[in-house]
């Protein structure tokens, strides 16, 4: 790890200004992944803004059909949160299956999407559900969020404050790990909703997470398991690693999503 | 006997509470006065030659102390990092033996070697430093995957081929032979996949050196710290034993990577009188990956020559071996002599021939790790036993028993070298059985079948070779040490007693274990008993704890030291009591004699050894403490029965373990409960390689899975609740009747539940599968076997 200037502001209004004053600076949330980056010198800050006191990004509030988290809100926190269980237990189910207890009690829910790790549960959600995500500038609609590989469409300066859930009529999110890592290897997030069926899919895109758009027209069709047997999930542009190739999570789409709407029910 | 914890006790391990409360004492734990910090600066590349190395603007830097290269240690004399283990290649000629300098010189030849050592103040000013050396690398191709390394580009110059060693054992004209007659020939190609250490302590080392005296002293996470003493000091560093103490404090688990003299072990000694200060290396996780001596590692072809009956009638093997890019302490014995002696297995096989090709590559080396080497052998032949029961229609549990050893075979001689003095095959599988309710499984398949699982139950019976060893046996065979253990009896003036023993106890239990025998026979609390182990200056030169060996080896000479001390307390009791040697009685801690109510407690006895006021010294001397060393006669050889069952879902190819029993004989057992622990975590790891683990390396020689995002290391709710149990028959050429059983669990795992996959796949059409058996793997398997069919 190289030296670094350390703050911790008390709000986020502090801290937009410490990034304004710093150009080098570089938030830092739960840290899960920030930390062993900079364990491993694989980034050089110069000034590092932690999130962590700043209340104003915590805590959780349903109202009129939405459930929205503050950005600093910890996995755990959203997993057993009896809110977030009554209204999306989904979205509690995948918090709480997130990592390890240690990461859960680190790890932030403005922290995973603001990194946009290509294996991390939080985007599927996002892209599911139809989240709104809040920032200090702006309101961005998680399909323009998510953008590529750890890519976003936050813009320097700019924090995450929130994230609002709709609240859907049913979903469900179904991981397969990988066996190493236990990130998933393939995550599908099924979400019905008033306006359709919405599918996330992460773990498995070249380019991060994305929508399945024909298994959602097969299940806005028909709400069932086996109306995604007729849908082609191609492996073109999914990755390929020594965990599986690309016809092997095409097949692992179909058998989590078959699985999150058998669940749903 | 209130006082006595003895054998077969399942006391809890005494030395928990220090662990558990974080009371250890590791190297990494040891600050000395002074001492500055290392950071070893390693090789990124696989294959590269060094044109220059400038350290300029690093030695500037803050806090640095100072910087060491290899031509450092070449001006210097220092030697080559030694191997211990000849192996004669089949035209008689030795192996080949490239040199191996602690840093190199001039070329590297694996990601991870190492390049320089940077001493400062601090590890961070350290690393800071490591990043303003500049080194001019040319890379040049790299030797990777063991099957292609034969033509790869060369890793020495010198060593043609990139051959260490052609090698067999046995009598191929006999193997031939026996194939002419064959009614069926089974043929199998199998890998075993290399594996990662991952000992939960990172290695680590202090060097230090003493200007007033001239004494060099390493701290080490080393099982062995004699052995590392007399490879470090006499071959690597030209430092004389009395001038060169090593420390082997708390160690965090070993499995055998901690054997090893390792060239940081050197680096870091010879650097300590260069600075004048203690200088501290402690192994990053991602560097453990990339230098601690792998595991396995081997692809075999082998042929199995049956009767109509199902009789075995010969066994020929053809393995090529992976040395990775410099020899490792023990590595050429590996593939050889713990691996080809091993391939009758638990069966009468007459007539076997194995040749065995081991290379070079550029890769980290590659040594014994838990099991070494025995895994592999059972691995290959269970796994071709139980392909020659499915091609010929034999009942894959009958083709067994008809060919194992039978029970009045022993002592039974094999046709590789190894004689077993005792075993009995039929009782571990009859116990096995019945514990894994067998008999109940059709019905387990058939309700899993009806949840879309596929259920299948796999079957390993093994023999290993362990409690290594006699030191004529392995010096005949090329190894340059003796296999013996010692031990010391310290017997206080108040009646406690220390034990100073060879063994070096990193997870196993020694203190509890060595302590019940000493409770045993000398009728002494538990609690009276402390067992001193690890540091050259307390203890008699050991060989150290590796190869199921510190039990049946180490545990020996701490009966052979204890029953001195009884015979001299008995002389020390006659001449008290006022009777000849031979009346006087020794039991639970009394000496009695015989027709009289005479009785002299130990501990009076031990007062009197020091406090001899009335002694005659021309036949007694004074004082209570004795020395045994122990050489065996023979290996021990541990056998049994492991049983895996497994569900498959088809969907997603994931395996789930639902049942693991493992009925293992390993002679007699002192702690039932440190044993069934041995085996546990034997079982973890054994389970981990069939399912898990694989190190992989890319084209270029770098390490894909080279950190626990990648490397897939078994977790809790990777087992069911293993079902463990021990039959006993006892070891014949030691007094304890023991065998060993720190490894059993890993050798004789893997290929049960890699049968137990076959087995479930049978009905989809599966008939091979490679560890580790990924999901993604077995998933591809069955949509291939799919695929065949559907052309057929």
């Amino acid at each position: 790890m190289y030296a670094f200037e350390y703050h911790r502001p008390g709000s986020v209004a502090d801290a937009g200004a410490l990034l304004k004053a710093n150009e080098d600076a570089k938030i830092i949330a739960g840290g899960m992944t920030m930390i062993p980056t900079l364990k491993q010198r694989l980034a050089m800050p110069g000034e590092l803004v932690d999130l962590r006191d700043c209340a104003d990004l915590k805590g959780i509030t349903v109202s009129g059909g939405t459930v929205t988290i503050g950005a600093m809100t910890k996995h755990d926190t959203v997993a057993s949160s009896a809110e977030v269980k009554g209204a999306i237990p989904a979205l509690a189910g995948l918090a709480g299956n997130i990592g390890d207890p240690a990461v859960r009690n680190r790890g932030t829910l403005g922290g995973s999407i603001a990194n946009n790790d290509p294996a991390a549960d939080y985007p599927s959600a996002c892209l599911a559900l139809g989240a709104t995500i809040v920032t200090t500038n702006r309101e961005i609609a998680a399909e323009d969020f998510f953008t590529g590989l750890f890519e976003t469409a936050l813009e320097e300066g700019e924090i995450i404050t929130a994230v609002r859930f709709p609240v859907p009529e049913k979903a469900a999110y179904k991981k397969f790990d990988q066996p190493a890592s236990r990130y998933a290897l393939v995550g599908v997030f099924v979400a019905k909703t008033a306006g359709g069926v919405r599918v996330g899919v992460t773990g498995a895109g070249q380019d991060g997470v994305f929508r399945q758009t024909d298994m959602e027209a097969a299940l806005s069709a028909n709400f069932a398991p086996e109306a995604i047997d007729g849908v082609m999930v191609s492996p073109d542009r999914l990755n390929v690693d020594i965990h599986g190739d690309a016809a092997y999570r095409a097949n692992l789409i179909k058998v989590m999503a078959k699985r999150a709407v058998a669940d749903c029910a | 006997m209130s006082n006595v914890t003895g054998i077969g006790v399942s006391v809890k391990r005494k030395e928990d509470k220090r662990f558990l409360m974080g009371r250890g004492n590791y190297t990494d734990d040891i600050a000395r006065p002074g001492m500055t910090h290392g950071y070893i600066l390693r090789s990124p590349h696989a294959h590269a030659k060094i044109n220059a190395i400038d350290t300029t603007e690093a030695e500037k830097a803050p806090g640095v102390v100072a910087i060491f290269t290899g031509k450092d240690m070449a001006a210097d004399g220092v030697g080559s990092v030694p191997c211990g283990w000849l192996i004669t290649q089949k035209d008689g000629s030795p192996m080949n033996e490239p040199a191996h300098p602690p840093l190199v010189v001039d070329r590297v030849r694996h990601v991870g070697d190492q390049v320089a050592l940077i001493v400062a103040e601090s590890l961070a000013q350290a690393k800071d430093a490591a990043e303003l050396i500049e080194i001019d690398y040319e890379e040049m191709p790299a030797t990777v995957g063991v099957a292609s390394a034969a033509t790869g580009p060369l890793v020495h110059d010198e060593v043609a081929g990139n051959l260490c060693y052609d090698w067999e054992i046995g009598d191929a004209a006999a193997v031939a032979e026996a194939f002419s007659k064959a009614h069926h020939i089974t043929k199998i190609d199998v890998t075993n996949n290399r594996l990662i250490p991952n000992a939960m302590e990172p290695r680590a080392y202090i060097g230090e050196f003493d200007k007033g005296t001239g004494e060099y002293t390493l701290y080490t996470t080393s099982q062995n710290p004699h052995v590392i003493r007399l490879l470090m000091g006499a071959f690597v560093l030209n430092i004389p034993e009395h001038k060169l103490r090593v420390v082997a404090p708390d160690v965090g688990g070993g499995f055998g990577s901690k054997i090893f003299h390792y060239a940081e072990e050197a680096i870091v000694t010879w650097a300590a009188p260069k600075v004048g200060r203690p200088i501290k290396w402690t192994a990053e996780r991602s560097e453990s990956f990339m230098s601690d001596a792998h595991g396995r590692d081997h692809v075999s072809h082998a042929e199995l020559a049956l009767a109509e009956d199902g009789t075995f009638l010969g066994f020929k093997v053809e393995t090529t071996a992976n040395m990775g890019a410099y020899l490792s302490t023990f590595a050429t014995s590996v593939p050889t002599y713990l691996y080809a002696t091993l391939l009758a297995g638990v069966y009468k096989t007459p007539a076997i021939h194995c040749n065995v090709k081991s290379y070079f590559t550029n890769t980290v080396p590659v040594d014994a790790y838990r099991g070494a080497g025995r895994p592999e052998a059972t691995y290959l032949i269970e796994r071709i036993v139980d392909k020659a029961a499915r091609e010929m229609g034999l009942d894959r549990v009958e083709i067994r028993r008809k060919n194992f050893i039978p029970i009045d075979a022993f002592p039974y001689q094999t046709p590789v070298a190894l004689q077993y003095d005792s075993g009995n095959y039929f009782a571990t599988l009859d116990r096995a059985e019945d514990m894994a309710d067998v008999a109940g499984f059709p019905a387990r398949k058939a309700e899993a079948a009806k949840r879309g699982k596929l259920r299948g139950l796999g079957y390993s019976t093994y023999v290993e070779a362990c409690g290594i060893a006699p030191s004529a046996v392995v010096g005949s065979l090329g190894a340059r040490a003796g296999l013996f253990e010692s031990a010391v009896v310290r017997v206080h003036p108040t009646g406690g007693v220390t034990i100073f023993t060879g063994s070096h106890s990193h997870g196993q239990g020694h203190e509890t274990t060595f302590a019940q025998l000493v409770s045993e026979t000398l009728g002494i609390p538990l609690e009276n008993v402390e067992i001193s182990h690890g540091d050259t200056n307390k203890v008699p030169f050991g060989m150290g704890t590796y190869g199921s060996r510190s039990l049946a080896v180490g545990g020996e000479a701490l009966m052979k030291a204890m029953n001195k001390v009884v015979e001299k307390a008995r002389k020390i009791a006659a001449h008290v009591l006022e009777t000849a040697v031979e009346d006087v009685d020794f039991k639970d801690g009394v000496f009695t004699v015989a027709g009289t109510d005479k009785a002299m407690p130990f501990a009076q006895v031990a007062l009197t050894a020091y406090v001899p006021h009335n002694f005659p010294h021309d036949q007694l001397e004074p004082g209570l403490e004795e020395q045994a060393f122990y050489d065996p006669m023979n290996f021990t050889y541990p056998g049994g029965c492991h049983i895996c069952e497994v569900e498959v879902d088809p969907d997603t190819g994931v395996t789930q373990v639902v049942g693991m029993t493992a009925v293992d004989d390993v002679g007699n057992v002192v702690n039932p409960m440190i044993v069934h622990g041995q085996i546990h975590g034997g079982l973890a790891q054994g389970i981990g390689q069939a399912l898990l683990e694989e190190c992989v390396y890319d084209e270029s020689g770098q390490i894909v899975t080279g950190s626990y995002m990648d490397y897939a290391m078994p977790r809790a709710d990777a087992f069911p609740s293993f079902k463990v149990d021990n039959c006993v028959t006892e070891c014949t050429h030691n007094s304890l009747g023991v065998k060993g059983c720190g490894e059993v669990g890993a050798i004789g795992s893997p290929p049960s539940v890699i049968n137990a996959v076959l087995d479930a796949l049978l009905d989809v059409g599966v008939t091979d599968i490679s560890m580790p058996a990924t999901p993604a793997k077995v998933w591809a398997a069955i949509q291939g076997a799919k695929t065949a069919q559907a052309a057929e």
